[in-house]
């Protein structure tokens, strides 16, 4: 099945998400390749929204992370505060998935403005609850298109900060941050964290795309991996179910 | 107790210019009809406080009631920007709007401090961030550990507005469903207003749901589909084409202020 760049994304990102692994989403594509894992490979995937909903099983994809789907078909409903102090803080969220505008070589983003903070050329909504998922889940998934107006060498506000085990799937390929433990000590602790100084390096091509792209497409010197593979395409089923998600 | 009252009267009596105002409701139950009262009201030089401003603040700022905002996460859930906010930030239209930000974590502790009635909440958070620099947190040592945390101040607004399923005829708020920050802020709030989908004799059990005492909020005022585009569970659904509409009608500053008097300044609020 013939598929495009963006379907790639959503589905090389579900894949990266575990069965039974707890997971604290964002709206918009996190929650669409969140959705997308727990109809393919990850049906015991425990979803989190910051509204406070806990295990959200949603029968379509929510437009906001408070639809009310979200929390008739969750296991338990609690308190904003609750969410954020008891389960993200309580360090009970293993994989936090998030979506940025910007984002540079350390895996840190940007989705509160562009240009300068006083004068900004555009206001982006800010935050949320970004700077404390992306601190306290034990890795991160981003997902992002990558163009080098996204895959910036410096960024204009630094929300969140990359985390010591991440991925970033891209419409390009996936990058992933700390794979060397020499290069980085930090490894070896505790799960979790923020780590300003690892880096991303490209260790997936997706069908068709080649090097040069990904390099044009980003404003850094791209590291990337000595045995960049390439990701399976999406198959019959991925496509047919993120097809339907959609549609419902 | 709190008054029963009519949602004109609860305004005129509660929010007055310059007061800091919190309309809460975290996606669910977010009080439009005493956000479009205000608007009806001429309220002026606000400072407003809110999560996630959402449409409502959008339109609050769109007919120049604020002067400042605070916040955590400014958009239309699902769609992209709110466009009022964006051109009073970008070009300071109809008024320069200043902003004071933080992240989802810091806002819930503040309120959550408020109701506490303690001067700040501690958390994890903002540390390394440009957000650190550019609000208003602070380190903090833990007296016990030693630990670096930071130091988020209590939120105390004049005035907490939020929405509710229904309350009894003493005032009992009773909300369920998504709860978001609802009592929080009203307990947080010097003067609190609780618009209801209903005004009942006696509120039955529902599962899940919490009950804010009467004689802790100031008033309580029937709203139906007060909270409308977004929900009240139970009652009527997110109206998700709203907001999807929403984004050409606020792209446009004419469009924006005929679309307002149309539907916010031309109609009333409920009398009873």
């Amino acid at each position: 099945m013939e598929h495009r760049a963006d379907e790639m994304m959503t589905v090389a990102a579900a894949r990266e998400l575990r069965d039974g692994e707890v997971c604290f989403v964002g709206i918009g594509l996190p929650s669409t390749a969140a959705n997308l894992a727990r109809g393919m490979h990850a049906p015991a995937v425990v979803l989190i929204y910051e509204s406070g909903t806990i295990g959200s099983k949603p029968t379509r994809l929510p437009l906001s992370i408070g639809d009310g789907d979200l929390a008739e078909t969750a296991d338990s409903v609690v308190s904003v505060p609750e969410i954020f102090n008891y389960w993200l803080q309580g360090g009970r969220i293993d994989v936090g998935f998030l979506g940025a505008a910007q984002i540079d070589r350390h895996g840190n983003l940007n989705s509160t403005v562009i240009g300068a903070y006083d004068e900004p050329k555009v206001r982006l909504p800010g935050a949320g609850g970004a700077p404390e998922i992306a601190a306290q889940a034990r890795r991160v998934i981003t997902i992002i298109r990558q163009s080098p107006r996204s895959f910036v060498g410096e960024l204009d506000f630094k929300s969140s900060l990359g985390a010591r085990d991440q991925v970033v799937i891209t419409d390009l390929g996936v990058l992933r941050k700390g794979s060397d433990p020499a290069a980085d000590p930090l490894r070896s602790a505790a799960p979790g964290g923020s780590d300003p100084r690892g880096e991303l390096v490209l260790e997936a091509l997706h069908p068709g795309v080649v090097l040069e792209q990904a390099r044009e497409a980003t404003g850094w010197d791209l590291k990337v991996a000595d045995d960049l593979r390439t990701t399976d395409p999406p198959t019959e089923r991925e496509l047919a179910l993120l097809r339907e998600l959609r549609e419902r | 107790m709190a008054e029963i009252t009519s949602l004109h009267d609860a305004v005129a009596s509660l929010v007055r210019d310059g007061d800091t105002v919190a309309l809460e409701g975290f996606t669910h139950l977010i009080p439009f009809a005493a956000g479009h009262e205000i608007v009806r009201q001429g309220r002026r030089e606000l400072e407003l406080v809110r999560m996630t401003p959402d449409l409502i603040y959008d339109q609050l700022i769109g007919m120049g009631c604020a002067r400042r905002l605070v916040f955590s996460w400014g958009g239309n859930p699902g769609v992209g920007s709110l466009h009022r906010l964006r051109d009073a930030v970008e070009n300071r239209w109809p008024a320069p709007l200043e902003l004071e930000e933080h992240s989802h974590a810091g806002m819930a502790n503040r309120y959550a401090a408020g109701a506490a009635n303690v001067p700040f909440a501690i958390l994890r958070g903002y540390t390394g961030t440009d957000l650190e620099p550019r609000t208003d947190v602070a380190k903090v040592t833990c007296p016990f550990t030693g630990e670096q945390l930071t130091a988020v101040p209590a939120m105390r607004p004049d005035v907490g507005i939020v929405h509710a399923q229904r309350a009894d005829r003493a005032g009992n708020v009773q909300l369920w469903g998504i709860v978001g920050i609802q009592k929080e802020v009203v307990l947080a709030s010097r003067r609190s207003l609780a618009t209801v989908e209903e005004v009942v004799d006696e509120l039955e059990p529902r599962p899940g749901a919490i009950v804010i005492p009467g004689w802790a909020v100031t008033a309580v005022a029937e709203a139906p589909r007060g909270a409308h585009p977004s929900y009240a569970h139970g009652y009527y659904d997110r109206d998700n084409d709203f907001y999807r509409a929403w984004d050409p009608i606020a792209r446009d500053r004419d469009g924006f202020r005929d679309w307002m008097r149309e539907h916010v300044l031309w109609s009333t609020a409920p009398t009873r």
